[in-house]
């Protein structure tokens, strides 16, 4: 099989992978939160309401696209492509299986934290170019919580960094492989990582974009129909990327704890479907909080940000060098 | 919440106090966990509409009805009462002579607008011949607002 045809089953295989999510996302969405709150959620669209985002879909595009008066018509349509492509060609840096990956980035680490970010410039685009108030608070509330939020993701990664000695994601989850998940290395900064990807992701507790509450609907207020759901879809898009990359970084990505993979094609499969699994339950995790914790206040989430987890990824770097420097201490030498 | 002005001080020991909430949010989340497992609140309020009902209690105040006596008659005798007490004037009545002995009256027509009516039962109380009372029926629907006006066929049928 020649070299490009591979690329692009493997681009088709992993895009409709992360497509296909989306919707029992959104279906595992709300049913799961139906029973966190004594309720039976969607179950009249197919069997058990498996068709339900389906209906979603259809319902969404044959909505009326209305546009503000006086919008930045450029900007707003603009808003959901931008909030929605960046978190979709983020996925090709990620090791979905045993040498499974659509770019073998030698800095893939650094890769997904660049396209990740952008995804917040379609928040705040959609937030400006609608011409209301609500938007636009939400944009910029948007843009203030993920660059603060950045660095402290960033800052727990590099601890991972120096524990794994590697910034090749493949290499970082063959290191796991070999000596066990970096969250027993990392603990502290696993809790960071996973503290700064919810509000990377915009999700609540820290969902200050949206927060309906007090924003209408925060930056995708005056946006409807498919524009909607393409912010909708990059959002949850942008979640499965965020837990992709804590399982790659965290949990030991593909590998299998009990047993070792076979060689061959039998591996990798059973290596994507380990992938799977660990990527399903960190799913789960996202939903479960998000129906269990109330919303942060603006300036607590701002100090949480600023004054207690880039401090304590700061001293946690300042350890994992130390102890790093100890243990290596005679070859240093 | 600025640490400056002094007076809002809530928040000023806590920077490090996000540590603290872990535990609670551990203990949020076994809470919302026992929920999925269906180990707690495992009781669902929800009523499968169309199929299922909801029950109302006894003494609920529904639709009217208009009640017949044992020869199969109207129990109404066209006095009034009821469209006298009525406060939101809902009850329509026009009387005419009956053709039975034990009584001077019955209604030619009984029409109740069950748009203006409020379902307050103080027909079914102020009726001297236990004539009108209210059901238990809830669901009051139509398709234009004419059949909201209910006549004497409906309201004995009902």
């Amino acid at each position: 099989m020649s070299p490009i045809l591979l690329d692009v089953l493997r681009v088709v295989f992993i895009f409709t992978g992360v497509m296909t999510l989306v919707p029992m996302l959104v279906l595992a969405e709300r049913r799961i939160s139906a029973v966190i709150q004594n309720r039976v959620g969607p179950n009249r669209v197919g069997p058990m309401g498996l068709l339900q985002p389906l209906a979603d879909v259809i319902k969404l595009l044959f909505k009326e696209d209305v546009m503000p008066n006086r919008a930045d018509r450029v900007l707003y349509s603009l808003g959901p492509f931008l909030a929605f492509a960046p978190a979709a060609i983020a996925f090709i840096a990620i090791p979905v299986g045993r040498g499974l990956q659509v770019a073998d980035l030698s800095v893939g680490v650094l890769y997904v934290l660049a396209v990740t970010s952008l995804g917040v410039y379609g928040i705040s685009f959609g937030g400006w170019a609608s011409n209301s108030k609500y938007s636009l608070l939400g944009g910029i509330r948007s843009s203030a919580q993920i660059i603060s939020y950045e660095i402290a993701m960033g800052l727990s990664i590099v601890s991972v960094l120096m524990v794994s000695g590697n910034i090749h994601l493949g290499n970082i989850v063959q290191w796991q492989a070999d000596n066990g998940w970096i969250i027993f290395y990392q603990p502290v900064a696993f809790i960071i990582f996973l503290v700064a990807a919810f509000a990377e992701n915009n999700r609540l507790p820290f969902d200050m974009a949206e927060c309906e509450a007090e924003l209408v609907g925060g930056f995708h207020t005056e946006y409807s129909g498919m524009k909607f759901g393409m912010f909708f879809m990059g959002e949850y898009i942008a979640m499965i990327v965020m837990s992709s990359l804590l399982v790659t970084l965290f949990l030991g990505g593909w590998d299998p704890v009990f047993f070792d993979l076979p060689e061959g094609a039998s591996g990798t499969v059973i290596s994507v479907l380990c992938f799977l699994l660990k990527l399903l339950a960190v799913l789960f995790f996202y939903i479960w909080v998000r129906w269990t914790l109330p919303r942060f206040r603006y300036d607590q989430l701002m100090k949480l940000g600023w004054k207690t987890l880039i401090p304590l990824a700061l001293l946690n770097i300042v350890l994992t060098g130390v102890i790093t420097a100890l243990l290596h201490w005679n070859q240093m030498k | 919440m600025t640490e400056e002005n002094g007076k809002m001080t809530q928040g000023k020991k806590r920077s490090w106090g996000f540590l603290l909430y872990l535990p609670a949010v551990a203990k949020g989340l076994f809470n919302t966990l026992l929920h999925i497992l269906k180990l707690k609140g495992h009781k669902t309020f929800t009523v499968q509409y169309p199929e299922k009902r909801k029950e109302v209690r006894p003494g609920f105040r529904g639709e009217h009805r208009l009640k017949i006596d044992e020869l199969g008659r109207e129990k109404c005798v066209a006095c009034l009462m009821c469209q006298t007490v009525c406060p939101a004037n809902c009850i329509d009545i026009i009387a005419e002579e009956a053709p039975w002995d034990d009584r001077d009256k019955r209604p030619r027509t009984f029409e109740i607008d069950m748009l203006r009516c409020i379902y307050c039962g103080m027909c079914e109380e102020a009726c001297p011949c236990d004539a009108i009372e209210l059901t238990e029926k809830l669901y009051t629907v139509s398709t234009s607002r004419a059949e909201m006006i209910y006549d004497k066929e409906k309201l004995l049928s009902n």
